[in-house]
């Protein structure tokens, strides 16, 4: 079974998405083996959804997009894998949040991690996920110079033998 | 592209996506495709099975895949009508580059009218 990756996206919109241009400098497969057996590894989850620790951490800066609609805000947070699910909150002005609001496994599926390293399918989370706002400005300067990089740091810090990365 | 260069800096990463397609096109180490509407990568809320089903698949991809460029697709259908999944996916408000878009659109039109 193939997924239709246009199923639900504006018809409109198609053409934007059909061919996407590579960056400079990224025309070759990057490749890093899993170290460990999958029951060894700590998994961490990164998120474009805009979610952030609410009343403790700023929201994405939406009102910036909003005068600059080609501006994407590149920043990063943390959350912590044990944060109560009423905290979270969400930026993001491409999606609509309900679900996710809802229900943050439909995003960050922190319980269902929690579950299936129960059941020892990896040896469990890290401490802490993250959260990116999934739009972004064209040649992506923000994320690759100085959101990447940090990203990374946090994930070895935390002991993370692979990253499940889901863009919304 | 986050994928790529996390990848890079020596993390192994699987994507879970809406878009295997596109991530396919920019090279991204592993795949996992699912025919969900956009915000929905694991799934409905509430649906506990089909989330576990999906993240079962990216770690197994995440643990197993053998080289890069290795795509799975979930095999999971929607359970909305398309017609209104289309339409709940989507922001109260048009976002401001959809907005923007779109009103240059309907300028060029009105142009060629």
């Amino acid at each position: 079974m193939i997924v239709d990756s246009y199923r639900f996206l504006p018809r409109s919109f198609r053409p934007l998405y059909e061919s996407p241009m590579r960056l400079p400098g990224e025309d070759e497969p990057v490749w890093t083996p899993v170290a460990t057996r999958l029951a060894g590894t700590r998994v961490a989850l990164l998120t474009s959804a805009g979610l952030f620790t609410g009343g403790e951490q700023p929201s994405f800066d939406l009102d910036r997009e909003r005068r600059e609609p080609a501006w994407g805000d590149p920043s990063w947070r943390r959350l912590a894998h044990d944060l109560a699910p009423g905290r979270l909150a969400m930026a993001h002005l491409h999606v609509n949040p309900a679900d996710i609001l809802a229900d943050r496994n439909v995003a960050l599926p922190v319980d269902v991690l929690d579950e299936l390293a129960g059941e020892g399918m990896i040896v469990g989370a890290t401490r802490e996920h993250v959260s990116v706002m999934g739009y972004q400005e064209r040649g992506l300067a923000g994320w690759r110079e100085t959101t990447a990089p940090a990203i990374a740091g946090l994930l070895r810090e935390q002991g993370a033998g692979g990253v499940v990365l889901a863009p919304v | 592209m986050l994928a790529r260069w996390i990848e890079a800096a020596g993390i192994p990463t699987v994507v879970v996506t809406m878009m295997p397609d596109v991530a396919d096109a920019l090279l991204t180490p592993r795949v996992v495709g699912v025919e969900f509407p956009f915000g929905h990568p694991f799934g409905m809320p509430g649906d506990r099975a089909m989330q576990r089903r999906v993240l079962a698949a990216a770690l197994t991809v995440l643990g197993g895949a053998a080289r890069p460029g290795t795509r799975v697709d979930v095999d999971l259908e929607w359970p909305v009508p398309l017609r209104e999944a289309y339409r709940a996916w989507q922001p109260a408000e048009p976002s401001p580059i959809v907005a923007l878009m779109l009103e240059r659109m309907r300028r060029g039109r009105a142009e060629e009218g």
